[in-house]
């Protein structure tokens, strides 16, 4: 009842609203849904529906699910937004909220809603989360004017990496930009949650958008409510000029690929005649990269709702009796170490809470590799989670303590049995906050009976685990992916090749002399 | 433009406040104690930061010297007559990044008087500002010799500053409404002028020792002890 009448007088405070802001302005008049959002309405109703089981009843950030969250859910009774055109410490605009509200922020649980609510809804869900606090009262909050981006070039991107040293942000994101400064494992967010720095190499995952423009709008304003400070008033300090920020923008871009990577279902194995020698050969930089999206392991108890490894990527080769595979994943940290101690800690009081708490010491990072323990196309997929007693699976489990890869067949997440004996040989590199791990394994192995072979010309399902020891990652704590496949190409017979110039040749052949033969007959006939 | 003329009000309003009936009335003068041994301070490693390591080994937050307690904030929390404005000073309160410290640790200025910030460090800090009633802000200084001036609007005490960079640095900023509060330096006095005559209630607060309370009656002219006592474990 009281709901119907407030929202009937909205409306009519948004007739009048409206009808002065066209007399005064000749503006278009104010959507009525945004002012039956304030103080409740359709903006109440959609976010207690929508909004409220994170952000909370209150908006102050604490709803039920919020603690199974990191990054937490917006506290919006503080009015502190990290996505802004605006100067850091400001209000965000409505064009700031929409952004998010529509595209959600990439890397934590907050979704774009642009497909779920209209329009109107959107509108009214911003007006109403501004009701959360008193900052909001006569506030017009003003973007910066951020002029545009210089043309890119080679020597503007090496002036942004300068620059990028100078005002020093590889202290947190670190000299390769994979948010594995020395500053990292020690940040924390305005509620002492641990955040990570930005992996910039990865600018699909950027909060504010990907572009050279919002990598710029970010560096002026800050992430607030983050350790991300505002570089505005370094260009109003002469320490650095506009356009050298342009750069570090620039710069920052240039650190991902053009295009967001799409996972493919099949990863191919390329025939080769040579196979690299370790992960870092310069061999595998020719070789096609597939991405595999991971996501955190919630299924089997303890779940794990904050996955330090986000994805990996594969390559493969084959040379007709070897296997070898090449996964590259980001890591912020080479565990264990102990200067990741503190964010271990931070860990443990921000997700400790779950189904079990987080180890007191770091663990080691590790990478599993999944097939089926049996596998032809007519049987159906074992369970994706380390498989099941009527469908094992076979795992190469590798680890960071002592560099160790282990073979061995699994019932079940957690449920893991080593073989006798392993076929499988490895060497692993990390530098600045990657890990790369090459795998090489006859085709068919030496004991076939413990492990499956690989046929050229077939498709064999794999699955990956990623954990990072430093973050608390333990046990069936980590990152999983779904099943993909590895394709082994056939090595092309010689034939392959010979056959078609030997037919270019016949036709050419055939050619000349059909037209030898006509301008013959044109000369006799002449 | 705009900021032009308001800071123009309020230097004006300053130099009233500064030369007019401000500084009469009545002071509360005294020392704030620490009797027992302090708390051992967090040591602190900053073998990662060329600039800093060595110049100082732990976070000093409890310094006493002789007895006397450095960094504690005293001000008149109650007793004011309601609804008064006071002039904000235009000088500003300094805060300086040395040695990846902050000096002083305890700030107080009043809502619209300049905080400075300073960098007398050769490495990037980033200031964050987390407050509750006035808008936090988080910027960078990347390096040696820059200053940044930065206003609060709102009453608000134990506003926590920190560097992301160097995750020791702690400060606290405090914003008055009125100008009856003071910080202790290493000597632990302070003094707070230019009280009408009347009953009030004085807070010392410090971050980690927490707060003492006083009821100080002052007359119109002259000073008035108040001395305050923190013991180990309080």
């Amino acid at each position: 009842m009281s709901r119907a009448g407030g929202r009937s007088g909205g409306r009519a405070v948004a007739m009048v609203l409206s009808a002065g802001a066209v007399l005064l302005s000749a503006r278009p008049p104010v959507r009525p849904s945004a002012q039956e959002g304030q103080g409740g309405g359709r903006g109440k109703e959609l976010y207690d529906k929508w909004c409220a089981e994170c952000h909370g009843e209150t908006g102050a950030g604490d709803g039920s699910a919020a603690t199974r969250m990191l990054p937490r859910p917006r506290d919006f009774t503080l009015a502190v937004f990290q996505i802004r055109t605006t100067a850091s410490g400001e209000l965000a605009t409505d064009e700031d909220l929409r952004r998010v509200i529509d595209e959600g922020m990439p890397g934590t649980a907050m979704p774009g809603w642009r497909d779920r609510l209209n329009a109107a809804d959107r509108d009214a869900v911003i007006g109403y989360l501004k009701t959360f606090s008193t900052f909001w009262e006569g506030a017009t909050p003003q973007p910066i004017d951020m002029g545009r981006a210089p043309r890119s070039s080679p020597e503007g991107i090496a002036e942004g990496r300068a620059v990028f040293e100078q005002v020093e942000c590889f202290k947190c994101h670190g000299d390769a930009g994979r948010g594995e400064g020395q500053s990292a494992p020690t940040l924390t967010d305005d509620a002492g949650q641990p955040i990570r720095a930005a992996d910039l190499s990865e600018s699909w995952n950027f909060n504010g958008g990907s572009t050279v423009e919002q990598i710029y709008t970010r560096l002026r304003t800050g992430l607030d409510g983050t350790p991300m400070p505002s570089f505005s008033d370094v260009i109003d300090a002469n320490v650095i000029t506009d356009e050298q920020l342009w750069r570090v923008a620039q710069y920052v871009r240039s650190l991902s690929p053009r295009e967001p990577p799409r996972p493919s279902d099949v990863i191919r194995a390329t025939a080769v005649t040579a196979l690299p020698a370790a992960p870092d050969d310069t061999a595998w930089s020719g070789v096609e990269r597939y991405y595999v999206p991971l996501v955190g392991q919630i299924v089997v108890k303890p779940r794990w709702f904050a996955p330090a490894v986000n994805a990996v990527w594969v390559q493969a080769l084959h040379d007709g009796q070897t296997l070898a595979l090449r996964l590259t994943w980001h890591d912020r940290s080479r565990s264990p170490d102990p200067a990741w101690d503190e964010w271990l800690g931070l860990m443990r009081d921000a997700m400790g809470n779950g189904d079990a708490p987080l180890p007191d010491e770091q663990g080691a990072d590790r990478l599993h590799l999944q097939f089926p323990a049996r596998w032809s196309d007519d049987l159906e997929l074992p369970f994706f989670l380390g498989g099941s007693t009527r469908q094992p699976v076979t795992l190469w489990r590798w680890s960071s303590d002592g560099d160790k890869l282990e073979e061995g067949t699994s019932t079940g997440l957690g449920r893991f049995t080593p073989a006798a004996s392993g076929n499988a040989a490895h060497s692993a590199r990390y530098d600045r906050g990657e890990w790369a791990l090459q795998i090489t394994r006859p085709l068919v192995p030496a004991d076939s009976a413990a492990a499956i072979p690989f046929v050229p010309g077939r498709a064999m399902p794999i699955a990956f685990f990623a954990a990072d020891g430093s973050h608390g990652e333990d046990d069936v704590r980590g990152a999983v992916s779904a099943w993909y496949a590895i394709y082994l190409d056939v090595p092309a017979p010689p034939r392959v090749y010979i056959a078609p110039i030997v037919a270019v040749l016949i036709t050419a052949g055939l050619g000349v002399a059909v037209v030898r033969r006509a301008q013959k007959r044109a000369t006799e006939t002449a | 433009m705009k900021l032009g003329i308001l800071s123009a009000i309020i230097a004006a309003a300053g130099v009233l406040g500064a030369a007019g009936p401000a500084v009469q009335g009545a002071a509360v003068t005294g020392t704030v104690k620490f009797t027992g041994t302090p708390p051992a301070n967090p040591k602190v490693d900053m073998s990662e930061e060329d600039a800093c390591k060595g110049k100082y080994t732990a976070d000093p937050v409890v310094t006493v010297t002789g007895g006397n307690l450095k960094d504690v904030l005293v001000y008149v929390k109650s007793g004011l007559p309601a609804g008064q404005k006071f002039p904000a000073s235009t000088a500003p309160v300094v805060v300086d990044q040395e040695g990846c410290l902050y000096h002083p640790r305890t700030l107080a200025v009043m809502a619209g008087q300049p905080l400075e910030i300073r960098n007398s460090d050769p490495v990037l800090h980033n200031i964050k500002v987390v407050a509750k009633r006035n808008r936090g802000f988080n910027i960078s200084q990347p390096t040696r010799g820059m200053k940044t001036t930065r206003t609060f609007t709102a009453q608000e005490i134990a506003i926590p500053i920190a560097c992301n960079v160097h995750g020791w640095m702690h400060a606290n900023l405090n914003v008055f409404t009125h100008p009856f509060f003071a910080v202790t330096g290493a000597d632990g006095a302070f003094t707070i002028r230019g009280l009408p005559a009347g009953t009030y209630e004085v807070e010392a607060w410090h971050e980690k020792l927490g707060v003492q309370t006083m009821s100080v009656t002052v007359p119109a002219t002259g000073s008035t002890p108040a001395n305050f006592s923190f013991k180990a474990g309080s």
